[in-house]
């Protein structure tokens, strides 16, 4: 009797999660292994049929002056975003989050960014670093400064779309610190009020740390976007001019759709899945398990 | 002080809304005559020139699509994982997690050429596939069914119902606030969605907005055209903001909701 309810236990179990299964399987995991395996081949419109190779297509990838900027540049990238957005949440949430008129609406306006999808983020910002037409340039003109193409010149094309993606992002990790603030025991705050403490000393020796898991938690999250979200680059550069604003996604869509390197867009992929693995594993073991998933 | 930190609040409240604002002005600034005067000109001219109607409704389509599908399988997937033991548990549980590690994202190219394989290239059904699981949807309605007394299963056992039943009638309606936060998370998600759905479709029929907003604006490449393209933008945003400033509060809890685990 028990070993046959287990035994029913056990059908029902995968019964329940097959329809999930075939999805992750299909989507995630065969994907995975698929591209580990076509990293070592040649897979170009000049093959029939896949070459093995060995490890030619990381040794060329790793020689593509293409690749090496997109590399950089999504460091330059993550660093430029990362901690700002991650920081500048902080500080919204800390003035959203007192009694003061208007705190409501400014609330509302810090976090529409994240309601409304990249792509029209892109648009919009287009029309403000457009030349001519562009709103920053109508503004510098009216000091009379002279005019700036931000999206078109290799020093400025980066920076122009990290500062939209911040835009972009703060507010989603606002409402990360929110919820985060509102859960601090009102009564440290006053025992610390009445000890004398001033608020900068309150914010870093009791609110601060408070916030310490929220902060990594944001970190692993503006982490993934930094090197998952291009659309922005489609509408916006096409990661130019000269491979400025090139980053790790963008390089594998061109590969793929643009030059049908296959294997090149496969190690290009793996490449990007061991930085996931490394985030993940950075944030199993080097954080407290109360924040992770499980 | 205080002042100082109450002005600081509200500059930069400005400047966030400002790209918002400035998208509406030049949506309703007629660009043929000097200085500023509404029109909606730029509107009808927008949606004459694309099959707008025909993004939305694939949009639609697309987004209640998705969320429909994923009801289904995060809720057998979530009660399994909160409630039931089986052989293997442990490591498909891992496997679950690997699509919280790597986001769907990063793999368009092995995930494309799937796709093609299948033969449904440039079908709604190819955009919506990969999303028909929501790892992240998974582990938050595990966490929620975790939270629901056991003792109300075994209540529902007694009066004979068999586990799909249980699920529904108690699982189910006790999880609403979670399943009101994942749909919010899902379908403002999906709505946004343009890399994938650019890449696998191929005629408008397919196209949801964001796409179409894309190929729309690419067509119409010049300065002069730029009060239509901001007009085809609010298109696609337009929807998500009446509804998140209608639901804010909603939006926002969902939101926090997803981020405390």
């Amino acid at each position: 009797m028990r070993i046959s309810e287990r035994m029913k236990e056990n059908v029902t179990s995968w019964l329940f999660l097959l329809p999930s299964l075939i999805f992750l399987i299909m989507f995630t995991l065969y994907p995975m292994i698929k591209t580990a395996y076509l990293s070592f081949f040649q897979s170009d419109l000049s093959t029939d049929k896949p070459i093995f190779i060995g490890l030619k297509n990381f040794k060329m990838m790793m020689e593509d002056e293409v690749f090496r900027k997109a590399f950089i540049n999504n460091i330059w990238f993550a660093i430029g975003t990362i901690p700002t957005s991650v920081a500048l949440g902080m500080v919204l949430a800390i003035l959203v989050n007192r009694k003061i008129k208007g705190s409501a609406l400014a609330r509302t306006f810090f976090f529409y960014p994240v309601v409304i999808p990249m792509v029209s983020a892109a648009f919009i910002w287009l029309f403000f670093y457009t030349p001519e037409y562009g709103m920053i340039n109508k503004l510098l003109t009216l000091f009379g400064a002279g005019e700036l193409n931000l999206l078109g010149n290799s020093s400025t094309v980066l920076i122009a779309i990290i500062v939209m993606v911040i835009w972009k992002e703060a507010g989603f990790f606002m409402i990360f610190y929110l919820a985060a603030l509102q859960n601090i025991p009102k009564d440290l705050i006053e025992a610390s009020h009445i000890d004398g403490a001033s608020k900068w000393i309150q914010f870093r020796k009791i609110v601060f740390p408070l916030l310490m898991p929220t902060t990594i938690f944001s970190f692993v999250i503006a982490t993934t976007n930094a090197f998952k979200t291009i659309d922005q680059l489609v509408v916006m550069t096409q990661g130019g001019p000269n491979n400025a604003s090139n980053l790790l996604l963008y390089y594998i869509y061109e590969s793929t759709f643009r030059f049908m390197d296959y294997g090149k867009a496969a190690a290009a992929t793996i490449v990007v899945l061991v930085i996931m693995v490394v985030i993940a594993a950075i944030q199993f073991f080097g954080t407290d398990r109360k924040i992770h998933y499980s | 002080m205080n002042r100082v930190i109450n002005l600081s609040t509200h500059v930069l409240a400005i400047l966030w809304a400002l790209p918002l604002f400035g998208i509406i002005y030049m949506a309703f600034k007629d660009t043929k005559v000097e200085g500023f005067s509404v029109t909606i000109h730029n509107f009808i001219e927008a949606w004459n020139s694309a099959p707008f109607a025909q993004y939305y409704l694939n949009t639609f389509i697309i987004v209640i699509g998705i969320l429909a599908v994923q009801l289904v399988t995060i809720t057998l997937a979530a009660y399994v994982f909160a409630r039931m033991n089986f052989v293997g548990q442990g490591i498909v549980f891992l496997l679950y997690l690997v699509q919280i590690m790597i986001p769907i994202e990063l793999l368009i190219f092995p995930n494309s050429s799937t796709i093609a394989q299948l033969g449904i290239y440039d079908t709604k059904l190819a955009i919506m596939i990969p999303y028909f699981i929501s790892a992240f949807g998974i582990f938050l309605l595990r966490q929620t069914f975790k939270g629901i007394p056991y003792e109300l299963e075994e209540a529902a056992k007694m009066e004979g119902c068999n586990r799909i039943q249980t699920i529904w009638h108690v699982y189910v309606p006790l999880a609403k606030p979670t399943y009101i936060a994942f749909g919010l998370i899902s379908v403002s998600g999906q709505w946004s969605n343009f890399l994938w759905p650019l890449i696998i479709t191929d005629s408008d029929s397919n196209r949801p907005l964001t796409v179409g907003l894309a190929m729309f604006a690419k067509a119409s490449d010049s300065g002069a055209q730029w009060g239509v393209v901001a007009a085809a933008t609010l298109f696609v945003i337009l929807p998500l903001l009446l509804a998140f400033f209608l639901f804010q509060r909603q939006f926002i809890s969902s939101f926090m909701h997803s981020g405390i685990k």
